[in-house]
């Protein structure tokens, strides 16, 4: 009975502090003031120099950053690898393994000059085979399939001393950001678990659904990273995120909600970047009643982006308008944002000429993994629920909207961020050509395929963005889909720590992380 | 003899049964290994090499004897998701498992068997009531929400541990069991009220029969009656149930485990789940199994020697 | 001998009717729409408008409580209904004769005893389709029917061979009968409780499903999902959290209490 009223007395008191904590709205001054002469002081003082930051995803992939798919696992090894480009904060490339390159008259051959002592992981220094043997490995030069579709353009890779010269069949102003893929070491064959590459960070360990481990490369060719090692933790509870920070158990963690963020507390800076991802309702062309433009129009009018940023992010994120985001600078087109602005009449009216008078039912497909979208989603079915428009949501499993949605497409209408795989306006406009095969929102418009193959066949990078643009006003017209935002990317860094920087592609750069002098 | 090896034969038919089961269900599962690898990048040339690559293009039967074969061969295959032996990656998160269960069972024990044997020792006092009230309160509290409130409190108000630290088992063991400690206690609240509550009311059954009431009214001393008849009669039942407690407890793991952020094997099973990494799940639900069987086994075992009449094939 | 009723039974019914009558309520009226958001500032703590305080869109939690507790019970009763029918025809059956049948069965139940219960609701929901509430149900309606079968299975064993059934044999009854009318009202002491404790491990089964993302998903909120949701803003919003859990635990108390009585008035323990 003692130890039955001690529990119950334990239990109560923790239910009565919980209780008490929402007068003040944080973890309560007892909480905080622990904090600095808690556990995590040894971290603060720079003789440790390591940290550890929560990543909600593990690296459940093969680590080969050739065959890496999933995006956390991208995100993680940018760390680890470099192509003979690489990207900067900018969007700008920089030579990296190249120490520099040029190109022809014709812009069909680009010259890479190899830099002198750039060495892997492992200590060997990298070679010209390596290089041709990465290049050949993702362009299937020997007539396997290509890793990277893109790369079939190319025509011939030749090596001569320490340059290698990469021709290609017809002007790409594109090519150049493909070439950031990995340079790995040609005899060596386990890159699917013990990854060797030349960046400022070595992989040493993967625990499954635990931790992976990155420590500092010594004989990095460029800037070295500042942090000896890190330790990257997999929580994948949102609330124990939380948990962790507060605890000291890590020290930096990305992709947070506003809400997340609103509990942190004063032990942390908020860093606020963007996701780089067109979020969007997006609408099966080819599906009724989606089928009509007037009932795209209606939901884009129905819909408010502002509203639903406001309410479900705290007015975090920035409104779209097309598929395309800020961060592209000079493909963006900011004048197509406010193209729909909220009109319910408008919106009524439109359904009404297109024969739903009295508005429809639909379903909104979201994978249950990414609470940014089923946030969202949650918000469009009260705003449709005004023009008489009845959704319901369906949450399915990632695999699961996957397979039928994205390859099968059986669906109505999806939340879903799309990316960029690469820092072309390419990898953002192509998927909605119409015989494209990931259009899978059927996309089927004849002045949107002939504006894509002026663009990219052009040779003149100011014509090609106008394309571009013609190519993002025609989805914002033709109401492809109701566009919303970029979602915001909240990093929480533990004061002392300093150096983030946000990349216009899915990366968390950690060799600039540091701790404060 | 014959009935313990009768029991060994249905254990291992128990676990090939469920491992087709499993097999099966991945199966009718929408989605397959190779679309949920390659994910958006999925194209019908690099699903196909993927699918051929994994060996998933051949019939389901082949490819369950073949993993049967590997099974008794000692050979686990290789995460599809990891790409590494299934043996090495799941055999530390088991072990974290088995060491966070036995903890939760240790605890269970310690503290149901005195407090079962006191309360039904004052069975029907004046607090009898009131106490299984609390009883009843503490069994309607989710594991996983104690686990939060636990984590909260002793974890970043008092600072016991660090929520979300989770040492690693072979280098500092202290400091992992000390962790474990606090989800131990979240799994044990609402076990250890259950069977306090097995135990009160299994002991006060055996207190209404016959020969009880005699030996009492004879003079005997109550306590001393309770001690060497009930007791022993009593501890067959409890001893089952406990059995029972000691499967479950695994599967009520797998949500704590989530709340306190431990590697064990109920996070790397939902995530095989979610990857199609068929071989993963396949072990870990080979080895579930095999623990809930036993489990069972030995509280069938425990409960037959109390009536035969359950005996296995015993009405045939 | 037997007594009717007893403290807790009193108690339980007195609590779980209190507790009905919220949630009848809900189906008709709450304060608020539980989905209408910006009802008030987002995370507010409870107020005299708010009895349980807003979540994060400034939706009511107290209507969205009595409207997830409403989804909760419907789900666990469906389960437990599901699960019982299922696993007491299982145990009959197998109880009553015995044999192959017996044996195939009990071997068909270990098996899906073994097998873990969440890639079975996994499988279950991914054949079925998302995870609304009847595909919840029938999920765990599944991986109810073995504890019944077992329970139902040594209740009617022991039957079996009791005077009243032999006569009932002898006298020419059909088995159809001996198992419904003669044995069945007499394994209650033992499946009426099993139903009440069945209730509650169908309300935290729903619960730990939706933790781990796999239960029943909005718009079809059940506490379970709201609880899991409130967790990530615990520090932030405890009310949230608090308000849900104690939900929660007051829906399994009273059941429970209800249980506790149940199997004193049959053992005729006051």
């Amino acid at each position: 009975m003692k130890k039955k009223l001690l529990a119950l007395l334990l239990l109560s008191g923790l239910l009565c502090a919980a209780l008490s904590g929402c007068g003040g709205g944080s973890a309560g001054p007892a909480a905080e003031d622990g904090q600095t002469d808690g556990s995590t002081v040894p971290d603060a003082e720079p003789k440790v120099n390591e940290i550890t930051v929560g990543i909600a995803q593990d690296l459940d992939d093969s680590l080969d950053p050739h065959i890496t798919v999933a995006a956390g696992t991208k995100e993680v090894m940018f760390n680890v690898f470099e192509g003979l480009v690489k990207p900067t904060p900018e969007g700008d490339l920089i030579p990296a393994v190249a120490e520099k390159y040029e190109l022809s008259e014709d812009q069909t051959a680009y010259t890479f000059t190899l830099r002198e002592g750039v060495r892997f992981h492992n200590g060997e220094p990298v070679e010209m085979q390596d290089v041709i043997y990465s290049l050949n490995r993702c362009a299937g030069m020997k007539g396997e399939e290509p890793l990277i579709p893109a790369l079939s353009a190319v025509k011939g890779i030749e090596a001569s001393g320490s340059t290698v010269t990469i021709t290609l069949d017809q002007p790409n102003t594109e090519f150049l950001s493909y070439l950031t893929l990995a340079i790995l070491p040609e005899d060596y064959d386990q890159q699917d678990t013990a990854p060797v590459g030349t960046g400022p960070f070595k992989f040493v360990s993967r625990a499954a659904q635990d931790n992976i481990v990155l420590e500092k490369f010594a004989d990095y060719w460029g800037e070295p990273a500042y942090l000896d090692k890190i330790t990257f933790k997999i929580i994948e509870n949102a609330d124990s995120i939380l948990m962790s920070l507060q605890s000291g158990a890590i020290d930096l963690c990305s992709h947070l909600t506003s809400t997340q963020v609103a509990q942190l507390g004063d032990d942390f800076n908020v860093e606020e970047g963007t996701m780089n991802l067109v979020q969007a309702m997006y609408l099966n062309n080819a599906e009724k009643p989606f089928d009509d433009v007037r009932v795209r129009q209606a939901l884009c009018y129905a819909v408010d982006k502002q509203g639903i940023i406001d309410l479900a992010f705290d007015g975090y994120g920035s409104p779209i308008g097309s598929s395309m985001y800020p961060a592209f600078g000079k493909y963006f087109d900011d004048s197509l944002t406010n193209y729909y602005t909220r009109d319910i009449e408008k919106a009524k009216a439109l359904l009404a000429d297109a024969g739903y008078p009295d508005g429809f039912s639909m379903t909104i497909t979201v994978p249950s993994n990414y609470q940014p979208h089923i946030d969202t989603a949650q918000v469009i079915v009260e705003q449709l629920k005004e023009i008489g428009v009845n959704a319901e949501i369906q949450l399915v499993e990632w695999g699961t909207w996957v397979e039928d949605v994205y390859n099968l497409r059986k669906f109505q209408s999806t939340v879903i961020g799309v990316d960029a795989s690469n820092m072309t306006a390419r990898a953002l406009l192509e998927r909605f050509t119409s015989d494209y095969d990931k259009n899978f929102i059927n996309y089927n418009n004849a002045e949107y395929d002939a504006l894509f193959q002026q663009a990219i066949t052009t040779a003149s990078d100011a014509e090609q963005t106008d394309f571009y643009k013609q190519m993002e006003a025609n989805l914002t017209e033709n109401a492809a889909n109701v566009y919303i935002q970029d979602l915001v990317d909240l990093v929480a860094v533990r004061k002392g720590l300093t150096g983030v920087r946000f990349y216009p592609i899915y990366a968390l750069d950690l060799s600039t992380v540091r701790y404060e002098a | 003899m014959k009935y313990a090896l009768k029991r060994l034969a249905m254990l291992l038919a128990t676990m090939l049964l469920v491992s087709l089961f499993t097999f099966i269900a991945f199966e009718l599962i929408s989605g397959d290994t190779a679309s949920a690898m390659l994910g958006t990048e999925a194209t019908p040339e690099r699903l196909e090499a993927l699918r051929e690559e994994l060996g998933l293009n051949r019939p389901l039967m082949v490819r369950y004897a073949e993993w049967l074969f590997g099974f008794f061969t000692g050979n686990l295959g290789v995460s599809t998701s990891y790409r590494q032996p299934v043996g090495d990656l799941i055999a530390p998160k088991a072990l974290v498992t088995l060491y966070l269960s036995l903890m939760s069972f240790a605890l269970i024990v310690v503290i149901s068997i005195p407090l079962g044997l006191w309360s039904a020792g004052r069975a029907g006092g004046p607090l009898d009531g009131l106490r299984t009230a609390f009883n009843q309160l503490c069994m309607a509290v989710p594991p996983f929400f104690t686990g939060i409130l636990l984590s909260w409190g002793f974890g970043i108000v008092l600072k016991w541990f660090v929520p979300g630290e989770f040492p690693d088992l072979s280098a500092n063991f202290a400091g992992a069991l000390h962790y474990l400690l606090f989800p131990a206690v979240a799994l044990a609240i609402p076990r250890i009220a259950m069977t306090v509550r097995m135990f009160r009311s299994t002991i006060q059954a055996e207190m209404q029969k016959d020969y009880v009431r005699t030996a009492i009214s004879r003079g005997n001393d109550r306590g001393e009656v309770l001690r060497r008849h009930v007791l022993k009669n009593a501890i067959a039942p409890i001893a089952a149930f406990l059995a029972q407690t000691l499967a479950e407890i695994v599967a009520g793991s797998i949500v704590v485990e989530q709340v306190f952020s431990i590697p064990g094997l109920g996070r790397i099973l939902v995530a095989s789940i979610a990857n199609r990494d068929y071989p993963t799940v396949q072990a870990i639900v080979v080895i579930l199994a095999f623990w809930v069987v036993l489990a069972g086994m030995l509280s069938d075992l425990v409960s037959q020697c109390i009536d035969p009449r359950l005996r296995l094939g015993g009405g045939a | 001998m037997k007594q009717k009723w007893n403290g807790f039974l009193k108690a339980g019914l007195l609590l779980t009717a209190f507790l009905a009558a919220w949630i009848v309520l809900g189906f008709f009226w709450t304060p608020f729409d539980p989905s209408a958001m910006a009802t008030g500032p987002k995370l507010d703590g409870p107020s005299l408008q708010h009895w349980m305080g807003t979540d994060q869109f400034g939706r009511d939690i107290f209507s969205r409580v009595l409207q997830g507790a409403g989804t909760t019970s419907f789900i666990a009763l469906c389960t437990v209904i599901t699960g019982a029918v299922g696993g007491v025809a299982v145990g009959a059956l197998t109880g009553y004769f015995g044999g192959l049948a017996d044996e195939i069965l009990m071997r068909l139940n270990d098996a899906l005893t073994a097998f873990p219960s969440i890639l079975l609701a996994l499988v279950v929901i991914s054949i079925l389709g998302p995870g609304n509430k009847y595909n919840v149900i029938i999920a765990l309606g599944l991986v109810f029917i073995p504890s019944f079968a077992r329970i139902s299975r040594t209740a009617f064993a022991a039957l079996r061979d009791v005077n009243y059934v032999k006569s009932a044999r002898l006298m020419g009854a059909g088995n159809a009968r001996i198992l419904l009318v003669h044995m069945l009202p007499n394994t209650m002491s033992v499946l009426l409780p099993a139903i009440t404790i069945g209730f509650n491990n169908a309300v935290l089964a729903e619960a730990s499903m939706s933790f781990l993302g796999i239960g029943v998903k909005p718009p079809d909120a059940s506490l379970g999902y709201m609880l899991s949701e409130a967790q990530g803003m615990l520090l932030g919003a405890p009310w949230y959290a608090v308000s849900v859990g104690i939900t929660i635990v007051l829906l399994v108390f009273s059941v429970g209490l209800i249980g506790e009585g149940l199997q004193r008035r049959d053992k005729g323990v006051s």
